[in-house]
């Protein structure tokens, strides 16, 4: 999942307000907003019940609604080769009823409680969530709970939903040409880590799959000690903890299985890709490999980040200064003027997550001109921060905008629970939000421009390009692999 | 970077924006909405939540794509667009370029954003509300609503990018689908315009700013605030953010041409386009209602049943659910200023097209003849009215629902009623009203890509 920074702040919002406001609204200093306490009651708090079960609430009391989420500490990157797309496919299957809950009643009970369902798989998680008014919170868990622990199906519910899965992969992936040639570019770009392949699936790898390799990895990750439930919203915490011993404590714990680290080799040169498919613009994606933030960085104030993490967090910085705000480097250089390059330009970190992490740089070339001169000119502006550095106006700008973004993250409870669920899942600290701020702020000139001139070589790049291709009215449909058509 | 999640459901966002939840607040919730109209002749609404140390505005004019001329299509979304790419010197104010303007607002914390829909051009403004930001946040709104340049070279530039994007788009099943659509839906209704290479081509920054001096005026802002204000302070800021636009006597604001109806369906048309696809499209539909309908309650509660209602409707169960032929499957109305289309949509294998057009149109036709059951009546209202607290447990959901009660002049005590009136309706309102409104044997289906 793509989001530039940590969970938002975890304290009551009438102190965030009054911690920004302490700090004179604008130059903010580093760590001051953090060291403010929530008022008592309303902290985020963590218990971990007997099972193993990690649980986490975070009361929010400014409208009488709650999100209830349930975490997986499983997803695509911890599936192996043939079974690409099982953690997904187990996901479709959980709506599939219980012993006793019949195929599809989870979300019809959820839904007569006024409540909204769904659940995403991303290539670090499997995530089930409910946005419900408050007073229903405790079904909620009861049904959440009964559907982690006893979820079972027939194996026709599993030949129709497969189908469906096809369906969502055609949609997603094969009408999609920068999607299908991002699913190339990873497969590329890893060679032993899992992040090679796509979280749907390949297509073969969901023909073949059967409802049993989907029991197996159910019952292998589906234990309580490899769950997170994350609760925001108006709730009373003690009451909450009460339910979830009620209806989640009585599951039985069990083993996580060991995790393999699958650890990617060191990339020593160039890679690249062309795909060509149906469309009428050109694209190009520089993926580099990057180091990423660490735990140790986000323990406490006194503690200092480690290299790594100073060098993660400036390029989270250099990527906000080439793309944080419309206008930006890369806005200014490649998209506007009589000569312009190209149409759009993109730049983006991921700082963190359970796998290696990657520097995006993208592009669409503008009418006229080629990949390689937006590729040209993407590089040019990572060669000139590492020459020339940047501003401090530039560098205020995002800092700015980040401090902000806290702010406005307050409004949703939905944002800050899958905030809290991204920390749980990553093993960082409940504040790791407030810590991320905290430490971007310190970022400095120096640090970015050094970030420009080490990570942008070469030796680390994985270069893909969408090659456009007419449309042909006159060619005939696809037609479905045979194995699909029973 | 694309595909980093996969969903379980696919939420189509036509239908997320229009109609269904576009009204909300429970008697519970009630919420008290300050509403004034100031001597400009600006429409305020303001709900106060002191929660969050931040403010949420929004403009909205009549000035949306249904007033855009056929031969210019397109007109009001590039004056949405073009009005962020500078502003004008004025006496005491610098001119910005569009790079200068960017900054100056991320250097705020602050989001502007202009956009453009079919019945709307709306400005909206998030910022935070410590007072001297925030004064800073509504001077620099004021000046780009305003005082905006409309730079030539800049719009040259904007045309061709659009134009690039409208190419790159017709080479995707879903878009040549939708436009095939509305084509037979909206015939020459502006609801139909479509934006081409051509259309650009004929709009220059003359016509922009004459759009613009003819339908962005003080005399006809609907204004919507939630956030951390007290009246006062609102009072204050919404004038000084209409305050750079031309003054003029609220009682000389003359009413703008009314624009057509939708023209009702005399037949029904059958467009099957040849594409090259993993998936074919399908989408069936018609002329709808419009918002100020007054079957718009029952309408509402029926196309939960039929298709609204995520896993729970009849289509997601019949096409879906147990068949395993689409991944996402839905029905929706789009009521606006004119009767916005009824639309059932979906994408299945293209060997599968022809069965799931029946299937669609089958479920469509029987629950037009017999509206829903007891049970499903329950369970629309169980969903609807039990779940009204999370239509408004935000700021940006509850300056959604005020800009609809401004927008479409809805009483101020509508989300007050809304469970009432939903409450009220029966199986045999839904039943009627379905059959007022929907001609299963006259729609339009475009099935695009379909093999054999």
């Amino acid at each position: 999942m793509f989001s530039l920074f940590l969970c938002p702040r975890l304290a009551g919002a009438r102190l965030v307000k009054k911690a920004v406001a302490l700090l004179g609204a604008w130059c903010l200093v580093a760590s001051g907003a953090s060291a403010q306490s929530p008022a008592p009651g309303m902290q985020v708090q963590q218990f971990t019940l007997a099972n193993g079960l990690t649980l986490i609430v975070k009361p929010d009391r400014r409208a009488p609604t709650v999100a209830h989420m349930l975490w997986v500490r499983v997803g695509s990157m911890d599936e192996v080769d043939g079974s690409s797309g099982v953690a997904h496919a187990l996901e479709h299957m959980m709506f599939k009823g219980t012993p006793t809950l019949k195929p599809g009643e989870f979300s019809r009970r959820i839904a007569a409680l006024g409540g909204r369902d769904n659940a995403f798989t991303s290539r670090d998680a499997t995530a089930y969530h409910q946005q419900i008014p408050a007073e229903r919170l405790e079904e909620v868990m009861q049904l959440e709970a009964d559907r982690f622990a006893n979820t079972q199906w027939d194996d026709e519910e599993f030949k129709r939903e497969i189908e469906v899965v096809k369906e969502e992969r055609r949609l997603r992936t094969e009408d999609a040409p920068r999607s299908q040639l991002y699913e190339y570019a990873y497969a590329v770009a890893f060679t032993a880590a899992p992040y090679r392949r796509p979280i749907v699936g390949w297509m073969s790898d969901l023909d073949a799959m059967t409802s049993a390799d989907l029991r197996s990895f159910y019952r292998q990750w589906y234990v309580p000690g490899n769950a997170a439930v994350v609760i925001a919203g108006d709730v009373d915490v003690a009451q909450v903890r009460a339910w979830a011993e009620k209806y989640y404590g009585r599951i039985p714990a069990g083993l996580i299985p060991a995790r393999k680290p699958r650890t990617e080799p060191a990339q020593n040169g160039l890679r690249q890709i062309e795909h060509k498919a149906t469309a009428s613009q050109a694209y190009v994606s520089l993926m580099f490999k990057v180091p990423q933030l660490d735990v140790s960085a986000l323990k406490d104030a006194s503690t200092p980040a480690s290299a790594a993490s100073r060098d993660a967090l400036a390029l989270t910085v250099l990527a906000a200064v080439l793309d944080g705000y419309s206008g930006a480097r890369l806005d200014r250089a490649l998209t506007q003027g009589a000569d312009r390059v190209a149409d759009s330009a993109g730049a983006y970190n991921g700082l963190f997550g359970r796998g290696p992490q990657v520097f995006f740089l993208d592009g669409v070339p503008a009418e006229g001109k080629t990949p390689s001169q937006v590729l040209a000119a993407l590089r040019k502006q990572i060669d000139r921060i590492a020459r020339e550095g940047v501003s401090q106006g530039e560098l205020q700008r995002v800092k700015t905008q980040w401090v902000a973004a806290e702010t406005y993250k307050l409004d949703a409870i939905f944002s800050q629970a899958r905030e809290l669920g991204s920390n749980w899942l990553n093993g960082y600290p409940l504040n790791a939000n407030a810590r991320v701020v905290a430490q971007l702020r310190t970022i400095t000139a120096q640090e970015v421009q050094s970030v420009a001139a080490r990570y942008f070589g070469d030796e680390q790049l994985t270069l893909a390009t969408l090659v456009p291709q007419p449309p042909d009215p006159n060619r005939k449909p696809r037609l479905p692999a045979a194995a699909s058509r029973h | 970077m694309l595909n980093s999640i996969f969903s379980r459901r696919a939420i189509p966002c036509l239908c997320l924006g229009l109609g269904l939840f576009m009204h909300s607040l429970s008697a519970r919730a009630a919420l008290p909405i300050q509403h004034w109209t100031q001597a400009s002749g600006a429409k305020v609404y303001l709900v106060e939540s002191h929660g969050i140390a931040m403010l949420d505005v929004q403009i909205d004019f009549d000035a949306g794509g249904r007033r855009d001329p056929a031969d210019k299509a397109g007109l009001s979304s590039a004056m949405s667009r073009m009005s962020g790419k500078g502003l004008a010197a004025r006496p005491g104010a610098v001119a910005l370029d569009e790079n200068q303007l960017s900054e100056a607002w991320a250097d705020l914390g602050a989001v502007f954003t202009v956009s453009s829909g079919s019945d709307r051009l709306s400005f909206a403004l998030r910022s935070l509300s410590f007072p001297d930001l925030l004064a800073q946040s509504v001077a620099l709104a004021a000046r780009q609503i305003g005082e905006p340049a409309w730079p030539e070279a800049v719009w040259r530039q904007e045309r061709d990018r659009i134009s690039a994007a409208i190419r790159e788009s017709d080479t995707r099943p879903a878009t040549l689908a939708g436009k095939a659509f509305r084509a037979a839906v909206y015939g020459v209704h502006p609801y139909g315009l479509e934006t081409t290479s051509a259309t650009l081509a004929r709009i220059s920054t003359a016509d922009i700013q004459q759009f613009y001096a003819q339908h962005v005026e003080p005399c006809r802002a609907k204004v919507s605030v939630v956030g951390d204000v007290t009246r006062a302070q609102t009072d204050a800021l919404v004038t000084a953010l209409l305050a750079r636009l031309p003054q003029r006597d609220a009682a000389r604001c003359q009413a703008l041409p009314a624009v057509a109806e939708v023209q009702a369906l005399n037949a029904p048309t059958n467009r099957s386009v040849a594409f090259e696809s993993a998936q074919a499209h399908v989408l069936i539909g018609q002329p709808g209602y419009k918002r100020s309908d007054p079957d718009f309650f029952a309408l509402t509660v029926g196309n939960y049943t039929l298709g609204g209602g995520g896993f729970v409707s009849r289509l997601t169960t019949e096409v879906r659910e147990k068949r395993g032929l689409t991944y996402s499957v839905y029905s929706y109305f789009s009521p606006g200023l004119h009767a916005g289309a009824f639309t059932i949509g979906l994408q299945t294998r293209p060997d599968q097209a022809a069965q799931a057009v029946e299937v669609a149109r089958t479920v469509l036709a029987k629950f037009v003849a017999e509206g829903p059951s007891d049970a499903e009546l329950k369970a629309a209202k169980d969903n609807l009215v039990g779940g009204f607290a999370l239509r408004i447990d935000s700021n940006a959901k509850l300056l959604d629902n005020i800009a609809n009660i401004a927008w479409n002049n809805l009483p101020l005590d509508y989300l007050d009623t809304w469970t009432a009136q939903l409450e009220k309706i029966t199986a045999t309102d839904i039943k009627a009203a379905f059959s007022r409104k929907l001609q299963p044997e006259r729609m339009v289906t475009v099935v695009l890509g379909a093999g054999p």
